[in-house]
């Protein structure tokens, strides 16, 4: 199982290389929010923070940092011209009323049929916190997630059925992950690309799920 | 002639009772009305159900009010950071309960509740533990939970400028759940770094209408404070 994985960079860059000029973007915290690095220079996409954002730019230099400017991460940020900002229930209508286009997420768990799991590990002494996680999974046009594909004892977090407490019913269209990239379909897993050298018969293996062909 | 300004912090915060439901704005540390809260412990209602997206963040602030015993419940979306330390010592006591809500879910109770909404269906949460045991309903192939308004009997919010009939104008993302609080509840009361005479503010920028504010209280301007992340060493 020795196959070139792509770094969190290079899977960052396959993420952003799929969002198309004139997007309306939503990138999680964590991991997703390298995509924003990775966006070719002269399209335009405008981030939405769910905190009340529209046209969130970089991180502010060192010393400019406004902790009245941040992201969802709490993080200082900046706005881009043409930015808004706004209060929460109309940041969420923007979610749920389906005005964004894409949103990327991290995960422990996606199921097959693009059931998540994101949230909470379901751990007894954990405090538990949900954010915006819920609102985002079910809200944007496209729901993606960053991940990699196994965790660190090999076990795939892509599964027939979550065994983590769930986020969101059916909401994870494609899952971009260091070895492959899948859609999530009523009927399963369908390739879209893997690494170089990894087969969709290998992928098949190392998920323990059929994955039907790229189209 | 109407007159929202109050004097002082102490003024405007008179008559809060023990057990009173109060929404306080912010997100992080941004928009987060500190000398309210410390007011309030001031004040010292105690049994008091709080409402807000965390569940305080370092030693000041709500967190202080967490410490000094006077909040039963909180109603929140993100407790856990990386400064809410004083939140998980007393959840962990079981000296505090905590009802956890999706971030939409919060704002659009709030919101609902200033609406005069009875109850609203929502997508968010559908299928998950935080649905759980509630009435769902399927509206044209799409499923929805049954979400009822959260009332306050006092809303705490920070605005930048404000004038004497309560119009208020925010600054940068620390207005998040300031406007929506704001109609939500019997009482509300804002800080403003700025207070202007009236039709100062343009009619067309301002974002929270007079009707939804009843007291005002100028407060010098204090830089907000990083909170909420693990800062890089």
């Amino acid at each position: 199982m020795d196959y070139p994985r792509r770094t969190k960079d290079q899977l960052a860059a396959r993420v952003a290389q799929d969002i198309f000029d004139g997007a309306v973007v939503n990138l999680g915290i964590g991991q997703p929010t390298l995509v924003a690095n990775h966006l070719p220079a002269g399209m335009e996409v405008v981030l939405h923070s769910e905190n009340g954002l529209l046209g969130m730019g970089s991180a502010p230099a060192e010393g400019q940092e406004d902790y009245d400017l941040i992201n969802a991460g709490k993080q200082p940020v900046t706005l881009r011209p043409g930015g808004a900002f706004f209060h929460h229930a109309d940041s969420f209508a923007m979610m749920r009323g389906g005005h964004l286009d894409i949103c990327v997420l991290g995960a422990f768990q996606v199921s097959a049929t693009g059931d998540l799991a994101n949230w909470s590990t379901g751990a007894p002494d954990a405090i538990p916190a949900v954010g915006g996680a819920m609102d985002l999974a079910i809200g944007a046009k496209q729901t993606w997630v960053m991940m990699d594909l196994l965790t660190k004892q090999n076990e795939s977090k892509l599964v027939e059925k979550c065994s983590y407490p769930l986020t969101g019913l059916a909401c994870v269209k494609r899952v971009y992950t260091d070895l492959a990239t899948f859609a999530c379909t009523e009927q399963g897993l369908q390739l879209i690309d893997a690494v170089d050298g990894l087969s969709r018969e290998a992928l098949e293996r190392i998920v323990g799920l059929p994955i039907s062909p790229a189209q | 002639m109407i007159n929202k300004i109050a004097p002082s912090v102490e003024e405007a915060l008179a008559g809060i009772q023990d057990g009173a439901t109060v929404l306080i704005g912010g997100f992080g540390t941004a928009g987060i009305p500190n000398e309210l809260i410390d007011g309030l412990i001031a004040q010292g209602a105690k049994d008091l159900t709080v409402v807000n997206n965390n569940a305080g963040n370092g030693e000041a602030g709500l967190a202080a009010l967490l410490r000094a015993g006077r909040v039963r419940k909180i109603i929140c979306s993100f407790p856990r950071q990386a400064d809410s330390q004083v939140f998980d010592g007393l959840y962990r006591a079981g000296k505090l309960e905590l009802e956890l809500v999706p971030q939409g879910n919060l704002a659009e109770r709030i919101r609902a509740a200033g609406a005069g909404i009875g109850a609203f269906f929502c997508p968010t949460g559908y299928g998950t533990q935080l649905a759980g045991g509630r009435e769902t309903r399927e509206i044209n192939g799409k499923h929805y939970v049954l979400e009822y308004p959260i009332h306050g009997d006092v809303a705490l919010i920070k605005a930048e400028a404000g004038d004497r009939w309560g119009n208020l104008v925010y600054r940068k993302a620390a207005r998040n759940f300031g406007p929506v609080m704001a109609m939500a509840a019997q009482r509300t009361i804002a800080t403003v770094h700025e207070v202007v005479e009236l039709g100062a503010l343009n009619p067309e920028h301002i974002v929270t209408p007079g009707i939804f504010v009843n007291k005002i209280v100028q407060i010098d301007r204090v830089a907000t404070q990083a909170g909420g992340f693990k800062k890089a060493a």
